[in-house]
């Protein structure tokens, strides 16, 4: 199996470990509860050394990216970030990914690490002469979020982190090693990415935990994430779904010209079979990714992809299911299947808890 | 932690005390340190019949779902409803406030059961 360099660090504090994408990550230091509260009211830090980091370099890198990513890549300055899917050619999901654009013709890209492998195999395939695709091996990725976040990591670099806006991201000296850091996140709350080299990664880890930053492990970054409703490869997403079914149309910029999957990707937008839709349990238990809803006849008509008690509504149970889309809106009642229970829950709003995000104001 | 040596314990990890007919279940404080943070706990109704070694409810953390499995056999006859309600009795005393069910008519194969001993030295093998 992998391991980050903090693997030693997370052993040492009484981590509980979990395989993830073959990666032995910390899933908890101890309850997740906790965990989850100190990254929504102080700062989290998270090791997410896991997630495959691509250097994507040539003049022809920016038609590259077009055609195989579903976002408009040309709408990128330099130092902007952008959300993003690798599609497949029946237009569904290799991946989501972060694409950014350090300057003309060199572009980072982060994806997901159960799918570091496939997807650098697949852009590997698909790069024209001219293009290099390469993994960026040595380096890791932490992330510190919180509303403390900026003033914890403020300290230990030069420049103003005030002035880097939201999907923003800029080369920094950090403790005397050059490191790329962003304001971007998956837990709805502020916060920082930082890719440094893994050397680097024990004495900044350390730094952040003597200043206050509360270690976060994978548990705890799921329920952050569902209750921002982002979606993770693998639940909400996957080969088989379509941007427009799950929600993330918004990344699909088809009037961009001709990408992977684009055909079949708009055909499944004008007759959607499913909607993914967040809810809310209304009896008391637990719905869990894989879990059947059941109209009022017992009969299954949609799964649940994700969910959890949610620590910031008090352990309310939320989800995100598949639905019919004549349910897939707030208020609709469903019924859940909980191990041989229908138990009956409210189709909700996502997000579950409000973001706090920097808000960007227009340029 | 100390295991009390006056009942009985599932390599499951839940307990048994039993007088004479009647008996009282609940979960080792070792489970309950592993669960974690506890979020749902599912216990059955007075009068269901418990059959040794399979499950007669749930409880569940923010990440995973625990069967409770009967360490013997009986009818259920009271159910720790302070505990359904309010988990701090059974993550703070799982081994007086925090019983779960009562059962009369136990029996089975105690055979099965460790005592305190045995169970002390099954968890500390679990743990490598």
């Amino acid at each position: 199996m992998k391991s980050t360099p903090l693997n030693a660090w997370h052993r040492a504090h009484g981590a509980s470990m979990v395989d993830f994408g073959g990666w032995d990550m910390p899933v908890a230091y101890g309850p997740i509860g906790p965990e989850h509260l100190a990254t929504r009211q102080g700062a989290g830090l998270f090791d997410i050394g896991h997630m495959g980091q691509v250097l994507v370099e040539g003049a022809g890198a920016e038609a590259y990216l077009q055609k195989i990513t579903t976002n408009d890549v040309a709408a990128l300055g330099d130092g902007r970030m952008q959300y993003s899917l690798l599609p497949n050619d029946r237009g569904g999901l290799h991946d989501d990914i972060i694409v950014t654009r350090r300057c003309e013709g060199k572009y980072y890209v982060v994806v997901n690490a159960s799918n570091t492998d496939a997807d650098f195999a697949w852009m590997k395939s698909k790069a024209p002469h001219g293009v290099s695709v390469r993994l960026w091996e040595g380096q890791t990725l932490l992330a510190v979020q919180g509303p403390k976040a900026q003033a914890l990591l403020q300290p230990l670099v030069d420049s103003d982190l005030d002035s880097l806006k939201y999907y923003h991201l800029r080369s920094e000296e950090l403790q005397g090693h050059l490191v790329l850091i962003s304001r971007s996140g998956y837990t709805g709350e502020d916060g920082f990415e930082i890719s440094l080299p893994e050397a680097a990664a024990p004495a900044l880890w350390e730094a952040l935990v003597a200043a206050g930053a509360v270690p976060v492990g994978l548990g705890a970054r799921n329920t952050l994430r569902l209750e921002a409703a982002y979606p993770l490869y693998g639940h909400e997403i996957d080969a088989s779904t379509t941007p427009y079914e799950a929600g993330l149309g918004w990344v699909v910029k088809p009037a961009k010209g001709e990408f992977t999957g684009r055909g079949p990707m708009l055909l499944a937008k004008e007759a959607p079979a499913r909607r993914l839709a967040g809810f809310k349990l209304i009896d008391k238990g637990v719905a869990r990714d894989g879990y059947a809803v059941l109209d009022a006849d017992g009969k299954p008509i949609g799964r649940v992809t994700s969910g959890a008690p949610s620590p910031s509504l008090d352990n309310a149970c939320i989800g995100l299911a598949y639905l019919p889309p004549d349910l897939a809106r707030p208020g609709a009642v469903i019924h859940i299947d909980v191990r041989g229970r229908s138990l009956k829950a409210e189709v909700v709003k996502t997000p579950f808890v409000s973001s706090n995000v920097r808000k960007n104001t227009p340029a | 932690m100390s295991t009390p040596s006056d009942r009985l314990y599932t390599k499951t990890h839940e307990w048994i005390q039993v007088s004479g007919g009647d008996a009282v279940i609940g979960l080792t404080e070792f489970a309950v340190h592993a669960i974690k943070d506890i979020v749902f706990l599912e216990l059955p109704a007075v009068g269901k019949a418990l059959e040794q070694g399979k499950p007669f409810g749930v409880i569940e953390s923010v990440k995973a779902v625990f069967d409770l499995n009967a360490p013997l056999g009986g009818a259920v006859s009271g159910v720790n409803q302070a505990v359904a309600d309010d988990f701090s009795a059974l993550a703070n005393d799982p081994y007086n406030k925090g019983w779960l069910v009562k059962v009369s008519g136990a029996a089975g194969d105690k055979g099965q059961l460790l005592d305190a001993a045995a169970y002390d030295k099954f968890c500390a093998e679990e743990q490598h």
